[in-house]
């Protein structure tokens, strides 16, 4: 391992083939598939324009990212920032040409297709801190200086976030960036100081809320309240979940979607779908390939030899892990409903893509694990 | 270069240790995750099973089929109508006003009717339902299906009302139904069982005595529906179960012809067989059209029918109270005989009035009837001989002779609740219900049924069949039952009956009512002690109807066949003054409420009789010119009827 061969990956086309980490691919193709399955159901089990467009994507993602695996993890280092500034101006640019669709500003339509740059963002947040946290020196981390800057890469994306609106993205990115901070070792003190801060200023940011995520939030500690309104989603979903059993009411046989109780079935809510259809077991099922995903990402970090790969993939595994639990903790009225999709699970080409392009970050990092960057 | 570096050693280790922090945290929310849909899927699995089925299913509860009324000879006279129907429920409604005003346009409601559904919306709760329309016409549903769809929250459903194909001649017999209010949901479970918004049930008269049988069950559909209401498909349909027919011992052309009879004026006529009780025609003048409440009726029409001056709304045969005049004779006589006051040939002169006790007591006839024996009393009516016959036998015997042939006693316990017990007085009763002792007077004048005494029409009915059959109790009934006895059965058991004395006669007063419906139970009393006293009293009547110089020698029919006996009566309803007896005004020329009542009792066929009959004409008259030629249409109709109803009851025993 500390033999100059080691040093540079010089390994040939055939054996990076070989070193590519079929059970992260397995998983992410199996995922793939019981999501085309559940799309085909939020359909009515008709191939329609959900299911099919879902499964196109899927391929070509999933393609994509087998390709991007092959690129050297250098590349993503070297590209950290750039990308980080390209979807920072994607994002200036759709708060103000973006499209509106239901209240929010949040899309680019680049004719073909529309790209959320939100969702991009979540990504690429992380390859930009990793690779910032790659040159520092542990030392100098908790200098105002060095905490300054990663603040700042952290807090603009999610102010552009917030302000169209969409505070769930917003969540997820601020998580996934601290996830990063907390990794690089900034002081304890800090995290502890600044959630303080934030519990005492809950009320008055609460008051900044948009009527809509006010009314969600309190439906969150009493759904029954309003039953019609803004509680339905989330004892709809409650009662789609709960009505599935241990062994699932069967697929397509899932009666709260089928008969359209369920809300945005297809993306957020894709879990209580399945849940319903799946039960208990099935749940159980998804959560185990989600596990085994997340371990497999950690382990690729655990033997990368670079700091840059070790720390983007221990937070882009941390990352996934917490979409999967906002997302599963949402639908199960776990926590107060904010838009937050379940990796690849649910329909959307930006989140998706965000997902793969990850993936083969990790991807690259398995292959060029034993590349070190200067 | 990192890796080798203190500096590089430090960050891995930061690195390492706070993955496994957060690794930690990760297991940690999975945990929860994982306990949270244990309990939702596993623990209350069951609840939001429940909860699931809740959403997708709804019930639509049909309307019951209520039974039908049907007569003697099976003719529906109460039957069902289909009808359609616009049900709102306001609660789930989105914009209640806005669609008022789209339905006013598609039903092309007239102002008035508008305004009229929202004060009904306004005097009911929100979330009951809103029959908008009782009764839309084919084109109306049609349309409101047309623009069902922009028409959220209106239902266009299928009912079923009551009707009544015979308009006014079972309107008392049969009673009506009505929507069902709050207080019929709460005395009855079935009603509250079989609910649903728009149901009739029976408000009056045998509709709501049978209220149980007639109901039925409602069918019940079920469909799967999506979040937005919309049916998806039909899982279930129950049919719902009719109620029972239940058949009437009524015949219809008898019932009608008493309609006829009675036009126009007020008063009521009963038919009855002597033997098996049956109610062959009970009809109370006048009457009105049920059908017209089916949908609510109109003011006017209302008030038509409550103001009118001879109380439609009075079911008279039942609840109506008479004096039953010079009816009560055969009574007296009977009473007389019986305690053996008078033999056939106590003779009496009457000389058109007499005194007594400083009062004068005048007979009818101004110039008296002269020397008259018991038959000829009771054939011309002499009021002298029957004061004279009733101060012998004195009050409490007469009472006592009168109740057991079925005066001051309900003839139909438990059938209809208005039904109105008589009086027969006496002594006893006197002094406890006014407090004073009883005056030999008032004797005289309860001996041609007048005074305190009072009868229904249907109770004269009973006491006229209860003679017509040779003294036997028998139990009026209107329902028929395949397994009642035969007429036979009847008349033998008639004959080895026991007497009916004074020891059980209250015992057995009380026991009726159960025994009405156990049918080996029942048992013909002998009213009598002696049966030829039972035939002088009818020979009077043949008399009384038959012979020259009887009450209503004139209504006679000579052929032996329809030949009938019967008694008239003329109550008075106010104290006639001297002067006013001086007058000797003629019937038209006294004002309507001061007329005297015209009453008549009769059987037929006087050789073999079956049938019994009362007849009364409120402010009619005298009854031998009113009242009997009415008997004589009557006898026509129900004797010649007479083997087509024994011929149905012979197929509906056989069947």
């Amino acid at each position: 391992m500390y033999n100059q061969a080691s040093y540079s990956d010089n390994s040939t086309f055939f054996q990076k083939v070989k070193s590519l980490d079929y059970s992260l691919l397995i998983c992410i193709l199996l995922i793939g598939v019981i999501s085309s399955f559940s799309m085909y159901s939020t359909d009515g089990g008709e191939l329609l324009y959900h299911t099919k467009s879902h499964i196109i994507r899927f391929i070509i993602f999933f393609v994509m990212m087998i390709f991007l695996s092959f690129l050297n993890i250098r590349f993503w280092h070297s590209v950290g920032y750039l990308f980080y500034i390209l979807i920072l101006g994607l994002l200036l640019f759709a708060s103000f040409y973006g499209v509106t669709a239901s209240g929010s500003q949040r899309w680019i339509s680049l004719y073909f297709i529309n790209i959320q740059p939100s969702e991009l963002m979540k990504i690429a947040i992380i390859i930009c801190l990793a690779k910032y946290y790659h040159r520092s020196q542990i030392n100098n981390i908790n200098t105002f200086r060095n905490l300054l800057i990663p603040i700042t890469i952290l807090i603009l994306p999610i102010l552009l976030v917030i302000s169209q609106p969409d505070l769930g993205t917003s969540i997820l990115i601020g998580l996934s960036g601290l996830v990063v901070l907390w990794l690089a070792g900034i002081n304890i003190k800090y995290f502890i100081y600044s959630s303080l801060v934030l519990i005492i200023s809950m009320p008055f940011v609460i008051s900044f809320l948009q009527p809509y995520q006010k009314a969600r939030i309190l439906t969150f500690f009493d759904p029954d309240k309003d039953p019609l309104g803004a509680g339905y989603q989330i004892i709809q979903s409650k009662i789609a979940v709960g009505s599935g059993g241990l062994y699932g009411k069967g697929y397509l046989k899932g009666t709260q979607s089928y008969l359209e109780f369920l809300p945005e079935k297809h993306t957020d809510f894709i879990f209580t779908l399945f849940s319903e259809e799946y039960g208990f077991l099935g749940s159980m099922f998804l959560l185990l390939v989600y596990a085994i995903i997340i371990f497999r990402i950690l382990r690729i970090g655990a033997i990368s030899r670079s700091f840059f790969a070790k720390i983007f993939c221990f937070s882009f595994a941390s990352a996934i892990f917490i979409y999967i639990s906002v997302n599963m903790s949402m639908v199960l009225g776990l926590v107060p409903i904010v838009g937050s999709p379940l990796p690849i699970m649910s329909y959307g080409g930006s989140s998706m893509l965000a997902t793969m392009i990850g993936f083969s970050v990790v991807m690259s990092s398995k292959i060029h694990r034993r590349q070190l960057i200067s | 270069m990192i890796d080798s570096s203190d500096s590089g050693i430090k960050k891995l280790n930061t690195i390492n240790r706070r993955m496994f922090i957060i690794s930690a945290a990760k297991a940690l929310v999975f945990t929860g995750i994982i306990a949270r849909l244990f309990s939702l899927q596993i623990s209350d699995n069951k609840k939001y099973l429940t909860l699931s089925d809740k959403n997708r299913l709804r019930e639509w509860r049909l309307p019951p089929i209520r039974g039908e009324f049907l007569d003697y000879f099976g003719n529906t006279i109460a039957g069902n109508l289909k009808v359609y129907q616009l049900h709102v429920i306001p609660e789930q409604v989105e914009d209640f006003k806005s669609l008022m005003v789209r339905l006013k346009d598609i039903l092309d409601l007239s102002k008035n009717e508008f305004t009229k559904i929202i004060k009904k919306k306004n005097s009911q709760k929100n979330w009951e339902t809103l029959i908008v329309s009782e009764n839309l016409s084919w084109d109306q549903f049609s349309k409101v299906n047309y623009y069902l769809h922009e028409l959220v929250g209106a239902k266009p459903v299928l009912s079923v009302v009551r009707s009544y194909p015979f308009k006014d001649n079972y309107t008392h017999v049969l009673g009506y139904v009505s929507q069902a209010s709050e207080q019929d949901l709460l005395n009855n479970k079935l009603i509250k069982k079989n609910h649903v918004p728009g149901l009739r049930v029976g408000k009056n008269g045998l509709e709501k005595t049978y209220e149980n049988q007639l109901i039925g069950s409602n069918g019940v559909q079920r469909y799967e529906v999506n979040a937005y209401g919309k049916r998806i498909n039909q899982l279930d349909h129950v049919e719902g179960t009719k109620g029972q027919n239940i058949t009437l011992t009524i015949d219809t052309e008898i019932q009608k012809l008493c309609n006829e009879l009675m036009l126009n004026k007020s008063g009521s006529i009963s038919v009855m067989d002597i033997f098996n009780g049956e109610i062959i025609a009970m009809h109370s003048s006048p009457s009105f059209d049920p059908n017209l409440f089916l949908y609510g009726i109109s003011h006017e029409n209302w008030k038509s029918i409550r103001e009118n001056p001879l109380k439609p709304l009075i079911n008279k045969t039942i609840s109506g109270l008479y004096s039953p005049g010079s009816t009560i004779k055969p009574i007296v006589a009977l009473s007389a005989l019986e305690n053996d006051i008078i033999n056939p040939n106590f003779r009496v002169k009457c000389s058109g009035k007499m005194e007594m006790y400083g009062q004068t007591y005048h007979c009818w006839k101004e110039k008296g009837h002269g020397v008259v024996n018991l038959r000829s009393a009771i054939k011309q009516s002499c009021d002298t001989y029957f004061y004279e016959v009733a101060r012998k036998l004195g009050v409490d015997r007469l009472s006592d002779t009168a109740l057991k042939f079925g005066l001051g006693a309900k003839v139909l316990e438990g059938i209809y609740e208005n039904e109105k017990k008589g009086l027969v007085p006496n002594t006893k009763w006197k002094r406890n219900a006014l407090g004073k002792g009883w005056v030999l007077g008032e004797t005289l004048i309860t001996g041609i049924g007048q005074g305190y005494i009072q009868a229904t029409p249907i109770q004269l009915c009973l006491m006229t069949a209860q003679i017509a059959n040779g003294g036997h109790k028998i139990y009026p009934k209107i329902i028929l039952n395949k397994d009642d006895e035969s007429i036979d059965e009847i008349k033998n058991k008639m004959e080895n009956s026991e007497i009916l004395d004074k020891k059980n006669t209250t015992q057995s007063l009380l026991k009726v009512g159960e025994e009405i419906f156990n049918n080996d139970d029942k048992k013909y009393y002998k009213l009598f002690k002696n049966p030829e006293n039972i035939k002088l009293v009818i020979d009077g009547m043949f008399g009384s109807t038959n012979e020259i110089r009887g009450t209503s020698y004139r209504s006679r029919i000579d052929d032996p066949k329809y030949q009938f006996a019967g008694k008239t009566g003329t109550a008075q309803v106010k104290r006639i003054t001297e002067e006013q007896r001086e007058l000797d005004l003629k019937t038209e020329q006294i004002p309507y409420e001061s007329r005297d009542h015209a009453l008549y009792i009769a059987f037929g066929p006087y050789k073999k009789p079956r049938y019994a009959l009362s007849i009364i004409i409120e402010h009619g008259g005298s009854g031998g010119v009113v009242a009997a030629p009415m008997a004589k249409k009557l006898f026509k109709m129900i004797i010649d009827r007479h083997d087509l109803r024994e011929l149905t009851k012979k197929n509906l025993m056989s069947a």
